[in-house]
């Protein structure tokens, strides 16, 4: 009996405590800054692109997804020439951010990617630099938030 | 012998070994900078500190003789100090660029911070920078990286001879610089990235292409010389990417010319990547059907003895053997050369046509005579053994003719035949030198052995040497110095014509259709013969077809060289032939398929053991009675090479053309020589 009105309690609490779910698509819940979403490449203040064709991404990859080809641009500076990333294979690990030493690689908070074709996922590095120019506050304010737990 | 303890580890070394080597031969591993097994010994970049007992500080392993009775420790915590030590030094000025270091993932510093170092910097200071110094088109400097452990000035005072690199200013303001800030007038100059433990100098081709752990190794062999020197090449999916040098004593030792480094750009240039027909004097591309129906249609025409074939410098020996039997068996045709001048050649014995001394055995020789050859251009790492040889036995070395540098010292003879002839009459001093040095050696050239005087040079001398037992068993001191890589192979297959007349009638217009198998190098004024040319690069040969078949280049075919010893090896594919094209030998046999119905092999195991027959079966061969051996008094010219352009590969290649031009505006300046 004391079980039932026990129970039953629980449910008149929860009546009155607002609701857990949300409208989707106009309402989005809470994302940590840690959230690996779609990737982006991201350039400098100055407008310079970060990535300077390392490979460290490419090598420490576990689904092979990262394809890089580099060569010397025209002032000599060490930059890719391709940076393909195959959103299919991606395994969205994360180590890819963590290997990177210019925090040129990032994963930011947009997870709404889904396409119609697969072809569309097969990023290119021209897509990934206009994913990084979008999304550069959002991904600064992460890296700055999750600066002290590195 | 000495008895010696590595670790509590008892063992028996020879004298004259350094404490790092006996601890080597006990199997305990000593980090290291400047030590290098082929270069004298500096000791000055401290990293191979170890403890000795009853010394009281830790002694450089590298720099310090065994002595019997010593008692060696590398695991001590002692030692363990120093090195950290000696680490945190070299990083103290060393800039932390290596995501963006050519070196990176090979780099000795990277692994040995790693394994040896500590984690974290306590120099607060700011960092030295040197300004970049001017190496050449090869060489790419970024001197901040530079941990001065001098191996590259020691190689090139050393092994390449020309000291042109040095240090300039002591302690934190040492400088490795080539002083004027020119290019390294050497053929072996590239050799130092390689010895360069850090990203102080790298390749400036092969700059920022790839990273070490992306590419695909095969080790194989080098085409560019007869030297057969063993390489490494790296690709990078169907692109070469770099050639490396591979270990093997007995040949290039660990050093390899730059032409074999860097002409492998050559590969992705100007590659025939489909049949062409030649139509109005252009070339229209065609389906192979196509192709080979044409060529059929023309051979079915044509009477066999209107039909010549020139193989080429870089034809494999598969390739070779194919072609033969295809001349003789299915074409029913005599005239297949491989020569590409009418060399003196004597096929009667395998040793007239080899460099029997062997390339290591140069470094034993104590006279050695050169006549109508400039290896430094022709075999550049036989050249860097007769350096080695000058150096440790000071060998007495004499040339017929003044070549200019050959990086050693030489005396220059009078360069006509009859100081030929007065050698081996025994009538001048050299004659006697030559008599009482144990291991001499004569080295004939392509050049000498193009004269009208050439049978009478090389059998007379072979009769010298055969009466004063210079040719036994044990020493062969004839040898001749090829330049092709295909040579050897080409006479060990018997390809040259028994007429020697091929290339006479090529010049009169004789012949109504010529293969030109991967032949560039002879120019052939064309009037109304059919020219097939099969091959991997548009060059002179296919410039004059009338038919191009695509061929494979060295790196995309299996494929057996023999080298200038007589060595034979094996060139593995790395890669593989662009568009339609198709490996010589299938070109070859399905030529032979198309005009007989059914081809002359199954498969390549078949051609291989039809070739291993062919050659064992040692044929007897006349041909040599068709050269005069008579003595005419002429002048013995060392013919020019173009070094950076000696064949298709090197000639296609961007880095070659480069080197070619800086090589050849030094000569303007007058500076040298």
């Amino acid at each position: 009996m004391f079980d039932f009105l026990r129970g039953l309690m629980i449910a008149i609490k929860e009546m009155f405590k607002p609701k857990k779910t949300i409208n989707y698509p106009f309402e989005k819940g809470k994302i940590s800054p840690r959230f690996r979403g779609e990737h982006a490449l991201r350039r400098y203040p100055n407008g310079e692109e970060r990535c300077i064709a390392c490979k460290l991404c490419e090598a420490v990859c576990p689904a092979q997804a990262i394809t890089i080809e580099s060569s010397e641009r025209e002032d000599g500076s060490r930059k890719t020439t391709r940076y393909d990333i195959d959103m299919l294979k991606c395994i969205y690990c994360g180590l890819c951010e963590e290997s990177c030493p210019v925090d040129a690689i990032v994963q930011g908070p947009n997870f709404e990617f889904a396409t119609e074709t697969r072809e569309e996922l097969y990023y290119t590095k021209e897509k990934l630099l206009e994913n990084g120019d979008r999304w550069e506050s959002v991904l600064a304010a992460n890296i700055k938030a999750d600066n002290p737990h590195r | 012998m000495l008895k010696v303890k590595v670790n509590d580890i008892d063992i028996e070394v020879e004298e004259g070994l350094t404490v790092l080597q006996a601890c080597e031969i006990a199997g305990a591993e000593i980090p290291r900078f400047c030590y290098h097994e082929k270069l004298s010994i500096a000791g000055n970049c401290r990293m191979c500190l170890v403890e000795i007992e009853k010394s009281k500080k830790p002694v450089a392993s590298c720099a310090m003789p065994v002595a019997d009775g010593m008692n060696i420790k590398t695991n001590t915590e002692l030692v363990e100090k120093a090195r950290k030590g000696v680490m945190e030094f070299l990083l103290a000025n060393h800039p932390l660029d290596c995501p963006v270091c050519d070196q990176g993932g090979e780099c000795d510093l990277q692994d040995q911070s790693m394994f040896y170092g500590i984690d974290k910097s306590r120099f607060k200071e700011n960092k030295r920078f040197v300004p970049e110094k001017y190496m050449g088109p090869l060489i790419k400097t970024q001197m901040t990286r530079c941990i001065h452990c001098t191996r590259c000035v020691r190689f090139a005072t050393e092994v390449a001879g020309v000291p042109e690199i040095g240090a300039i200013g002591r302690g934190e303001d040492m400088q490795i610089t080539t002083y004027l800030e020119k290019a390294m007038e050497s053929e072996l100059s590239a050799n130092v990235i390689d010895l360069c433990p850090v990203g102080a100098l790298t390749s400036k081709p092969y700059v920022f292409e790839a990273r070490p752990w992306e590419l695909k190794k095969t080790e194989t062999v080098d085409v560019m010389d007869a030297v057969g020197s063993n390489i490494r090449v790296d690709t990078y999916g169907w692109e070469v990417k770099r050639i490396l040098p591979k270990i093997n004593e007995d040949i290039n030792e660990e050093w390899i010319s730059d032409k074999t480094r860097y002409a492998c750009d050559g590969l992705k240039y100007q590659r025939l990547d489909a049949p062409y027909i030649k139509k109005k004097n252009n070339f229209k591309k065609i389906s192979w059907q196509d192709a080979l129906q044409i060529l059929k249609d023309k051979i079915n025409v044509t009477k066999p003895e209107k039909i010549a074939g020139l193989t080429g410098d870089l034809t494999n020996m598969e390739t070779l053997f194919a072609c033969k039997e295809l001349f003789h068996k299915v074409l029913k045709s005599k005239n297949l050369e491989s020569r590409e001048k009418n060399i003196y050649i004597n096929l009667n014995d395998r040793k007239n046509y080899l460099f029997n001394s062997e390339i290591k055995g140069i470094e034993k020789s104590d006279l050695i005579l050169l006549i109508g050859t400039n290896p430094r251009y022709e075999a550049t790492m036989l050249n860097a053994r007769i350096r080695k040889s000058f150096l440790k036995n000071n060998t007495e070395i004499f040339s017929l003719e003044d070549l200019g540098d050959l990086t050693y010292n030489y005396k220059v003879l009078s360069n006509t035949t009859e100081e030929v002839k007065k050698i081996i009459e025994n009538n001048c001093d050299i004659s006697s030198k030559i008599k009482n040095a144990k291991y001499p050696l004569v080295i004939f050239g392509e050049s000498a052995l193009t004269m009208n005087s050439s049978k009478y040079m090389f059998e007379g001398f072979k009769k010298f040497l055969n009466e004063n037992n210079k040719i036994t068993e044990e020493w062969n001191s004839l040898n001749i110095l090829n330049t092709n890589a295909s040579a050897v192979g080409s006479y060990d297959l018997d390809i040259v014509c028994k007429t020697n007349e091929t290339l006479e009638k090529i010049d009169k217009n004789f012949f109504e259709i010529i293969f030109l198998i991967g032949q560039d190098n002879i120019s052939i004024s064309k009037k109304n013969e059919f020219i097939v040319y099969i091959g991997s690069h548009g060059d002179k040969g296919a410039e004059i077809a009338d038919l191009v078949l695509p061929g494979a280049a060295f790196t995309e075919q299996n494929g057996y060289f023999t080298n200038l010893e007589g060595k034979l090896q094996m060139a593995f594919k790395a890669s593989y032939p662009p568009g339609e094209a198709k490996e010589d030998w299938v070109i070859i046999n399905e030529i032979s398929k198309l005009i007989d119905g059914n081809g002359l092999f199954k498969d390549k195991n078949e051609l291989l053991t039809a070739m291993n027959n062919h050659i064992n079966s040692n044929k007897k061969n006349e041909f040599s009675n068709l050269f005069k051996e008579e003595y005419i008094n002429e002048k013995i010219l060392t013919l020019p090479i173009d070094y950076y352009h000696s064949n298709v590969i090197a000639r296609s290649s961007k880095t070659m053309n480069e080197c070619r031009n800086i090589r050849s505006k030094l000569k303007k300046t007058g500076t040298e020589g």
